[in-house]
């Protein structure tokens, strides 16, 4: 307890890592800065995830749906796609479909929220596995729609996907081209990883403001033990429903800023077992709380893409059964098996005691 | 007319392959409370182990008859299947009866991507053909046909639930696990071992799981690592739709969800103009699934209400 | 002016497919009563807690909490409306501290949102503010003060059972409603509970109380109805009902004691 204190007390320490990660990882080639930018993402759909499973209970396996929502919202508004599907869009303009960074954001989150509810909706009276099932079904749904909606109006060009997708411009400037600032020059993945840092940073916080919160206890109440909540006067659909909605925000801005960074989505990236792996990494980092959350969520990211370097060797011995992907599908299952029996609270769990209560000389039954 | 008729039989034979897995989940679920993520891919393992049975039986043994291949690659795949859902029933479910609701279902998800894992490590990612060992000509009823190995289905079928019938309603063991199914303190306290009970409802199911899983392949000409997914997902579905935990309802919600699955893809295209074809069949049972959860939610023959926290 | 009648019911019945399980019930909880429901097992008693905390509907019956016409029409109102219950197996949220756990029963009584969690608005610090000293003083006027930041799951029984009570109390409710606040409680657990009820009767509030253990309802309440079958078949104060034959014949199937 004392060690977490001390790395993440010093805040100034943590903050000069981040700032600094891209140069450090630069030198290496930018695959690795590639690499945490990916991992940015996947922080941001961690916690919004955490908001439903992990501060509300609620489990979700089809989380995956609010992510590919966001990013197909951005496909469609930012590329030609529409514009050469419909001639009639193609007429109301001219210079093609485009959308700046501030449209976007809550275009995304506004139209995820959505989507949050209205999938929500139908599991309110559900308990723990049939809300689960229900889910990946939803889960499931959206990815066949995706895949099916090329006739008979192509809406989603199938699996074919969307491309390609304008880049965002933050102030002007375009993320996909690099920055000259004179004294040296920020390659277009640094400037993503900036962009995704922000947001990460502001998502920290709006989750910890909500957890120390009516709303973010309310939450907690309904996981512990929805029956005392509602006797206690929690409108436990209303909280529900909001919990969904807000989960979702984060997957929707999430999977648009994927869109952006990739230049092209489809069907494939949003599969099952994306939304196993979220939920894998809200449950192995620390169910409910931010840092074993972000945590999770940075170790599952980064390590397929570690695995890469180690699952060469890997696969000439074993005749090529083992690739990086295999060998991530792999750990991720054990992990998620192992944990439960071993350190089921997660490898970063909410400390026991608060610090208060430390100071408190035990206490008499 | 002719084209129902052919897909009633269609619906018929699909719904009696989930019937069997559906089996599987209802008896576990009205034991311990678990839906076992994993059981689809139990599925898999076993129509995978027949696959290699089969070919290390058939260059073994030219003389003997393929359908006396089959039945004994069968036998050996139903027990290399019990084996490993009994392990996993030990190691990774048992430790975790008394835990939070959350950590079984993390670890029945958990263990279904494993095992698709390692059966990609095992057998290899690709598409593999499964042997014909039955004779392909079909026999013609009305204006509809029916193969050899559809009949083998039904068949078989029909033979697996006649001896799990007889098995739970005739015999101790069977006593022992509808005791535990209602009231698991009451029948340890009469001498039942849940832990024998639980264990056996794994095995049974395991066996019920790649009947269906050797059937599947036959039916379908292929074998592969992700073959247990859907069907899983699908037979899960029938279970509920028929009342989770009750057998009955079990072989009932799997032959509707077959009829409505083989019928409804059928006709899908008319219904809707052109606009969905069958292509959307996979996410019928889902449909499927919210409806009855969301309007009944126990199910066609069910007492048990399915949101009771 | 706060209404001297907190409840009263009339003509409450209600049926379970063969079994009629409540029968033309009635009773009447004055404010500042603490009011017991006793009665042999099955009489119906908590199939009467449950119509009253919204669990579900009476089949008929007039209900009327505090001069209003109440009838709940789901769970969640009821807490709203005024009454507040504790669980006769004790429904703590487990893995919350006994703050948080009192806090969150602030939830009814108070009104800010997302926006205000996220934005921090004065209105949302100065309701925090005020919900967590509520939460304190209640949680010291259960005498736990001390365990404010000790996860409910780890208390002891008897200490949990006083956060389920200032947990309740947290909702400002017009009737606490106890489900068998003694079970599983020892003799000197008792005792202390019985001050504890004392000491909410003395502040004015109303108390139903479910109770099987009949030495500490008759201690303790001012008014007892007694139930059997489905039916009242006394009601009173403790002595008075102590002494009708008809509650001994129920209890102990003797008109003689």
């Amino acid at each position: 307890m004392l060690n977490t204190n001390a790395l993440f007390g010093n805040r100034w320490l943590l903050a000069s890592v981040l700032l600094l990660l891209p140069f450090v990882l630069q030198p290496f080639g930018n695959a690795w800065v590639r690499i945490a930018d990916m991992s940015l993402l996947y922080v941001l759909l961690a916690l919004g995830l955490n908001i439903v499973v992990g501060y509300a209970g609620l489990l979700d396996l089809g989380y995956v749906a609010f992510f590919a929502v966001g990013a197909y919202l951005f496909g469609l508004l930012a590329s030609p796609h529409l514009t050469d599907a419909f001639p009639w869009i193609a007429a109301m303009f001219p210079n093609g479909l485009h959308l700046s960074l501030w449209m976007v954001l809550p275009m995304a989150a506004g139209v995820a929220a959505l989507f949050g509810i209205l999938l929500g909706a139908p599991t309110l009276k559900l308990r723990g596995d049939y809300l689960a099932i229900v889910t990946l079904g939803f889960g499931e749904i959206i990815r066949v729609f995706l895949n099916n909606l090329d006739q008979p109006v192509n809406i989603t060009n199938g699996p074919k996907g969307i491309g390609p997708i304008d880049s965002v411009s933050v102030f002007g400037h375009p993320l996909s081209k690099r920055l000259d600032l004179g004294f040296i020059e920020l390659p277009s993945v640094t400037l993503y990883y900036y962009l995704f840092l922000v947001l990460v940073v502001v998502s920290v916080v709006v989750c910890h403001r909500l957890e120390n919160s009516r709303i973010g206890r309310a939450w907690m109440a309904i996981r512990e033990d929805e029956i005392a909540a509602k006797a206690m006067g929690l409108n436990t659909r209303n909280l529900k429903l909001m919990a969904f909605g807000m989960g979702a925000t984060f997957g929707g801005i999430s999977g648009a800023m994927f869109a952006a960074f990739q230049g092209f989505v489809s069907p494939e990236s949003f599969s099952l077992m994306e939304s196993v792996m979220i939920v894998a990494m809200v449950v192995l980092g620390g169910l409910g709380h931010l840092p074993g959350v972000i945590l999770g969520a940075v170790l599952l990211a980064a390590l397929p893409e570690a695995l890469r370097y180690v699952a060469g060797p890997l696969q000439e011995m074993t005749g090529g059964r083992l690739d990086a992907a295999i060998l991530r599908q792999l750990l991720i299952s054990v992990a998620m098996v192992g944990i439960m029996l071993w350190r089921p609270s997660g490898l970063w769990p909410k400390p026991e005691h608060s610090k208060r209560l430390q100071s408190v000389e035990g206490h008499d039954a | 007319m002719d084209v129902l008729l052919q897909q009633v039989i269609n619906g018929l034979v699909l719904g009696s392959m989930y019937a069997l897995v559906a089996l599987g989940y209802t008896m576990v679920y009205g034991i311990i409370n678990l839906i076992n993520f994993a059981h689809g891919e139990v599925l898999m393992i076993g129509a995978l182990c027949s696959w290699s049975l089969i070919n290390i039986l058939q260059p073994a043994f030219p003389s003997l008859p393929a359908w006396v291949i089959l039945l004994m690659a069968m036998v050996l795949a139903s027990m290399a299947a019990a084996t490993l859902n009994f392990a996993i029933e030990k190691i990774a479910y048992r430790p975790l009866r008394n835990a939070p609701k959350l950590a079984p279902l993390i670890t029945a998800i958990g263990m279904s991507i494993f095992l698709q894992t390692i059966a990609m490590i095992v057998w290899k990612p690709n598409y593999k053909p499964f042997p014909t060992l039955l004779p392909s000509t079909p026999i013609a009823i009305g204006e509809a046909v029916i193969t050899p190995t559809q009949l083998m289905i039904l068949g078989l079928t029909a033979v697996a639930l006649a001896i799990l019938s007889w098995l739970v309603n005739a015999t101790r063991l069977g006593r022992a696990m509808r005791a535990t199914a209602e009231n698991p303190r009451m029948a340890s306290l009469m001498g039942v071992k849940p832990d024998m009970v639980i264990s056996a409802t794994f095995i049974i199911g395991a066996v019920l799981a790649t009947l269906a899983g050797v059937m599947w392949a036959s039916n379908y000409g292929t074998v592969h690592h992700a073959m247990g997914f859907l069907p899983g997902l699908k037979a899960f579905t029938a279970a509920v739709f028929g009342g989770i935990g009750n057998l009955g309802g079990a072989v009932v919600g799997g032959l509707l969800l077959g009829l409505i699955e083989s019928i409804g893809s059928g006709y899908l295209g008319e219904l809707t103009g052109g606009v969905m074809g069958s292509q959307y069949s996979d996410i019928f049972a889902f449909l499927v699934l919210i409806l009855v959860l969301t309007l009944r939610p126990s199910g066609l023959m069910g007492e048990r209400v399915a949101d009771r926290a | 002016m706060l209404s001297q009648h907190v409840l009263q019911v009339a003509g409450v019945s209600k049926r379970f497919g063969g079994l009629q399980a409540l029968n033309d019930v009635h009773l009447n909880i004055e404010r500042g009563q603490v009011y017991g429901l006793i009665g042999p097992n099955g009489a119906g008693k908590t199939t009467f807690f449950n119509v009253i905390t919204g669990l579900y509907p009476a089949d008929s019956g007039n209900f009327v909490l505090a001069d209003q016409p109440y009838q709940p029409k789901d769970v969640h109102l009821v807490a709203k409306a005024g009454i507040a219950r504790t669980f006769q197996n004790i429904r703590l949220f487990a893995d919350m501290t006994a703050l948080e756990n009192v806090m969150v029963a602030r939830h009814v009584r108070t009104h800010s949102g997302l926006l205000g969690a996220i934005f921090r608005t004065k209105s949302f610090t100065q309701e925090e503010k005020e919900i967590a000293e509520r939460a304190h003083e209640l949680l010291a006027y259960v005498g736990i003060d001390t365990l404010a930041d000790v996860k409910a799951r780890t208390l002891s029984y008897g200490d949990q059972r006083r956060l389920e009570i200032a947990r309740a109390l947290a909702t400002d409710p017009q009737l606490l409603a106890l489900d068998e606040p003694a079970a599983g409680m020892n003799a000197t657990e008792k005792v202390q509970l019985r001050a504890l009820i004392d000491k909410i009767r003395h502040d004015h509030r109303t108390v139903l109380l479910i109770e099987h253990d009949v030495k500490l309802v008759m201690g303790l309440c001012d008014r007892v109805t007694v139930l059997d079958e489905g039916q009242v078949i006394a009601e009173g104060t403790p002595a008075h009902v102590q002494r009708d034959a008809r509650v001994m014949q129920a209890y102990l199937g003797t008109a003689q004691v």
